[in-house]
C-alpha cells in the first residue's frame, strides 16, 4: 500500500534521512521506532508532504507522492497527527471534526446559503459521522466545549478522531501516547488495534513507549543517526544486538 | 520616587519641549510678497511651558496615576458576569438586530437631509467593513489596500455609466463581480506570503490601482474623475426635478407629490440600507457554512488545516475573494452617492479606517464592527466644533479604546455549532 525506497532528506550539509525504506501493506501496523533525533519525525514529514524530500520515492497506492503538497497527499488518504498536538483551540470540539470533513460536505456557496435540502442533508451526515467518532473515542460528553479546554488525552483522542472522520486509508501517528498515562495509553492501545480491525486502516507509528510498540505492531522499523538499523517483527526486533545497542539498551 | 523615574520625567518634559516650541512657538506671518517668521504670543509660549510641566508630572506620579487607573474597569458591574447561554443570546441578538432595522428604515422620514446622507455614508463603510471582517477577522490574513477594490467597484460604475450608459442596477452586480475578479488575480499570488509579508504587498497593490486610476487619464479622467454619475432609478422612475433619460419618467409626477430633493437622498439611503443587512446575512451564513469553519480553521493552525486535505490557497482565495465583492457593492453605492469620483477617494488612509473599524469593534464580530463603523464615521462629525482637533481627539480615542479593551467594542462570540444530544 504504501512503499518508501531509499528516502534521503538533507537540510543543508545536515543529512537528516539518509536511504530509509519502509513498506506498509494493508491491514497492518507498522512502528518506526529509534533515539531521539534519530530523523523518525522528519521520515513523517515527507510522507506526509510537508517536506520536499531530497532523493527517493514514496509510492501510495502505486502512485508516485513525494513532494506533492501536503493538503493533496491528505487528499489520496494518507493522514497523520502531530507530537505536539494540533487543534483548532477556538473552536469546538465537534466543530473540529467538521472542519475536517470539509471535503465531504457540498462546497456549492449558492446551496449554503440557500440552506437547500440536499445541504442539509449532508451538514446533517457529517454531524452524524462526527457524533459518531465522538463516541468511540468517549468525547460525546463534550462534543460542545472548546477544542483547546480539554485534558491533554482527551486532545490526542480528538485529534486521531479528527484523522478518523476524513475516512483515511492510512492513518500516520506521531507518538501518541507521548504524555499520557499508563491507563489511557492502555485505552489508546485498544484503539488503534481497533481502527485496524473494525475499520480496515494500515497504521504508521513512531512512539517511544515500548510496551504499545512491542504489543501492537506487525512489524518495526529502527532508524538510528537517519540510517535504517533494522527492521522486522517485534521478537526480531527485541533480540536484534544492534537495536539493544544503539536503542533499547541491554537489560 | 525612584531617581530613575524623575530622570525620565525630566527626559519627557525637555522633549515636550523640545517638539512644541519649534511648531507652536513660532508663525509665519505673509507681508508683502514675503513671509516672515515671527515669535508666537505670549499666552503660547505659557502654554507651551505648562504642557512640558503637566509632562512632567505625569511621569512623575506615573505609577501611582497608572495604578489608579487601573481600578477604573471595575466601575463596570458587567464585565465579570457570565456569558448567556448561546440559544439565549442568539435570541437576544436577532431581536436586536430587527428592531434595529425596523428604526432604520422609519428614522429617515423624520430628520434632517444632512443627518441621512452621513446615515448612508455610515452604511457604506458597514459593508465595507464586514467585508473586510472576513478577510483580517475571519481569515487572519492583514489586507492593508483593501480600498482598492472599492476603488475598483466603484470606478466600474462610473466608467460603464459614462462609456455604454449602464444604469445602476445593471451596474451593481458587474461592481461587485469585477471586484471579486480583481480579489481573486491579484489574491493568486499574494497569498503564498503571510503575516507582515503580506500586509506590506497588499499596501503596495492598494497604491497600484490608485496611482493607475490617476494616470490613466484617457479612461479614468485621472485625477479630475469622473462626474455626472448618475441616480439610481426605482423601477424606471428618476428623482430628479426633470426626466433625463428618455422613456423614464420620474418618481414626483408619477405619485402626484411636490418634487422635493430629498426624496433621492432618501433613496439612496434605503438602498444602502437594503445592501448593508443583504451583506450582513451573507457573511453571517458564510460563517456557519464549511467554508467560514476552514477560514477560522487556517487562522487558528494552518500545519493542521492543511494535514486534513485543506488548501491553503484555496481557502485563503476564497476569503479574499469575497470581501473584495463586498467592497464592490460599496463602491458603486458610494459612487451613485457622490455622482463624482476621484482617486482622492481612494487612499490608503480609507483602508487604514476602514481596518481601524474592524479592529475597534473586535475582529470577527459583526454587531461590534457595526457599532464601531457608526462610531468612527459620526464622531467625527460630531467633533466638527473642535475643527482641527478633531483629528487628534480621534487618534486620542484610539490609543485609549487599544489600551483598555484591545479586544474590541464587542469581542467575537463564536456562533457554536451544537451536537444536540442523540440518543
Amino acid at each position: 500500500m504504501l512503499e518508501v525506497q531509499n528516502l534521503s532528506m538533507r537540510f543543508g550539509g545536515l543529512l537528516a534521512v539518509d536511504q530509509v525504506s519502509l513498506d506498509v501493506k494493508e491491514h497492518e501496523i507498522v512502528s518506526i521506532i529509534g533515539p531521539n533525533g534519530a530523523g523518525k519525525t522528519t521520515v513523517f514529514n515527507c510522507m506526509s508532504g510537508f517536506y520536499k524530500p531530497s532523493d527517493g520515492k514514496i509510492l501510495f497506492e502505486g502512485g508516485e507522492v513525494q513532494g506533492k503538497p501536503d493538503y493533496k497527499i491528505s487528499r489520496l488518504g494518507m493522514v497523520r497527527t502531530f507530537q505536539h498536538v494540533r487543534l483548532f483551540n477556538r473552536m469546538t470540539v465537534v466543530e473540529n471534526l467538521l472542519v475536517a470533513q470539509h471535503r465531504h460536505l457540498n462546497t456549492n456557496l449558492l446551496s449554503g446559503l440557500l440552506k437547500t435540502p440536499n445541504y442539509r442533508a449532508r451538514e446533517q451526515k457529517s454531524l452524524d459521522r462526527a457524533s459518531y467518532w465522538l463516541k468511540r473515542v468517549g468525547l460525546l460528553d463534550l462534543a460542545n466545549v472548546d477544542a483547546g479546554n480539554l485534558a491533554y488525552g482527551q486532545q490526542r483522542r480528538l485529534e486521531i478522531a479528527r484523522c478518523m472522520v476524513t475516512e483515511p486509508k492510512l492513518l500516520m501517528l506521531d507518538e501518541p501516547a507521548a504524555g499520557l498515562n499508563p491507563s489511557e495509553t492502555r485505552a489508546l492501545n485498544q484503539l488503534i488495534v481497533s481502527l485496524k480491525e473494525d475499520y480496515n486502516v494500515s497504521v504508521v507509528l513512531i512512539e517511544h513507549d515500548m510496551s504499545l510498540v512491542m504489543d501492537i505492531s506487525d512489524r518495526i522499523n529502527v532508524i538510528n543517526q537517519g540510517r535504517p538499523l533494522a527492521s522486522g517483527t517485534p521478537d526480531e526486533i527485541r533480540n536484534n544486538d544492534d537495536v539493544i545497542k544503539a536503542y533499547l539498551g541491554e537489560a | 520616587m525612584p531617581a530613575h523615574n524623575l530622570k525620565h520625567a525630566l527626559f519627557c518634559a525637555v522633549v515636550t519641549l523640545i517638539i512644541a516650541f519649534p511648531i507652536l512657538g513660532f508663525n509665519l506671518v505673509a507681508s508683502g510678497t514675503d513671509i516672515v517668521l515671527e515669535g508666537a504670543k505670549t499666552q503660547t509660549m505659557i502654554s507651551v511651558v505648562l504642557a512640558a510641566i503637566v509632562v512632567f508630572l505625569f511621569q512623575l506620579f506615573r505609577d501611582h496615576i497608572m495604578a489608579l487607573l487601573g481600578k477604573a474597569p471595575a466601575l463596570n458591574p458587567l464585565a465579570n458576569r457570565e456569558p448567556m447561554e448561546q440559544s439565549k443570546r442568539l435570541k437576544l441578538e436577532s431581536t436586536f438586530l430587527t428592531l434595529i432595522i425596523i428604526g432604520a428604515l422609519i428614522w429617515p422620514f423624520f430628520v434632517s437631509r444632512g443627518s441621512v446622507d452621513l446615515a448612508t455614508l455610515v452604511l457604506i463603510y458597514i459593508m465595507l467593513a464586514l467585508g473586510l471582517n472576513v478577510v483580517v477577522g475571519l481569515a487572519g490574513l492583514l489586507d492593508l489596500g483593501y480600498v482598492a477594490f472599492y476603488a475598483v467597484g466603484a470606478y466600474t460604475f462610473a466608467l460603464l455609466s459614462q462609456y455604454l450608459g449602464l444604469s445602476f442596477w445593471m451596474a451593481l452586480p458587474i461592481g461587485a463581480l469585477l471586484a471579486a475578479l480583481f480579489g481573486l488575480v491579484l489574491g493568486f499570488p499574494v497569498l503564498r506570503l503571510r503575516g507582515d509579508y503580506l500586509a506590506i504587498v497588499t499596501l503596495g497593490f492598494g497604491e497600484i490601482i490608485r496611482i493607475l486610476l490617476n494616470n490613466m487619464t484617457n479612461l479614468t479622467g485621472g485625477p479630475n474623475g469622473i462626474g455626472g454619475i448618475p441616480d439610481p432609478t426605482l423601477f424606471g422612475m428618476e428623482f430628479g426635478r426633470r426626466v433625463k433619460e428618455e422613456g423614464n419618467t420620474s418618481f414626483h409626477e408619477t405619485f402626484g407629490i411636490a418634487y422635493s430633493s430629498e426624496h433621492k437622498i432618501i433613496f439612496l439611503y434605503l438602498i444602502a440600507l437594503v445592501l448593508a443587512v443583504i451583506t450582513a446575512l451573507v457573511i453571517r451564513r458564510l460563517m456557519r457554512m464549511p467554508v467560514g469553519r476552514a477560514w477560522e480553521a487556517l487562522r487558528e493552525d494552518e500545519i493542521a488545516a492543511r494535514s486534513l486535505g485543506l488548501s491553503r490557497t484555496g481557502v485563503k482565495l476564497s476569503a479574499f475573494t469575497i470581501g473584495a465583492f463586498f467592497a464592490g457593492f460599496a463602491g458603486t453605492v458610494f459612487a451613485s452617492k457622490q455622482g463624482f469620483i476621484s482617486p482622492e477617494s481612494f487612499v490608503f488612509l480609507e483602508s487604514a479606517i476602514i481596518l481601524a473599524i474592524v479592529v475597534l469593534g473586535g475582529m470577527g464580530s459583526q454587531i461590534g464592527v457595526i457599532l464601531a463603523a457608526i462610531a468612527v464615521t459620526v464622531l467625527p462629525e460630531l467633533a466638527r466644533e473642535f475643527s482641527e482637533y478633531r483629528m487628534l481627539i480621534f487618534g486620542a480615542a484610539m490609543v485609549l479604546m487599544m489600551v483598555w479593551r484591545p479586544q474590541g467594542l464587542m469581542p467575537m462570540r463564536r456562533i457554536h455549532i451544537e451536537l444536540k444530544s442523540q440518543e
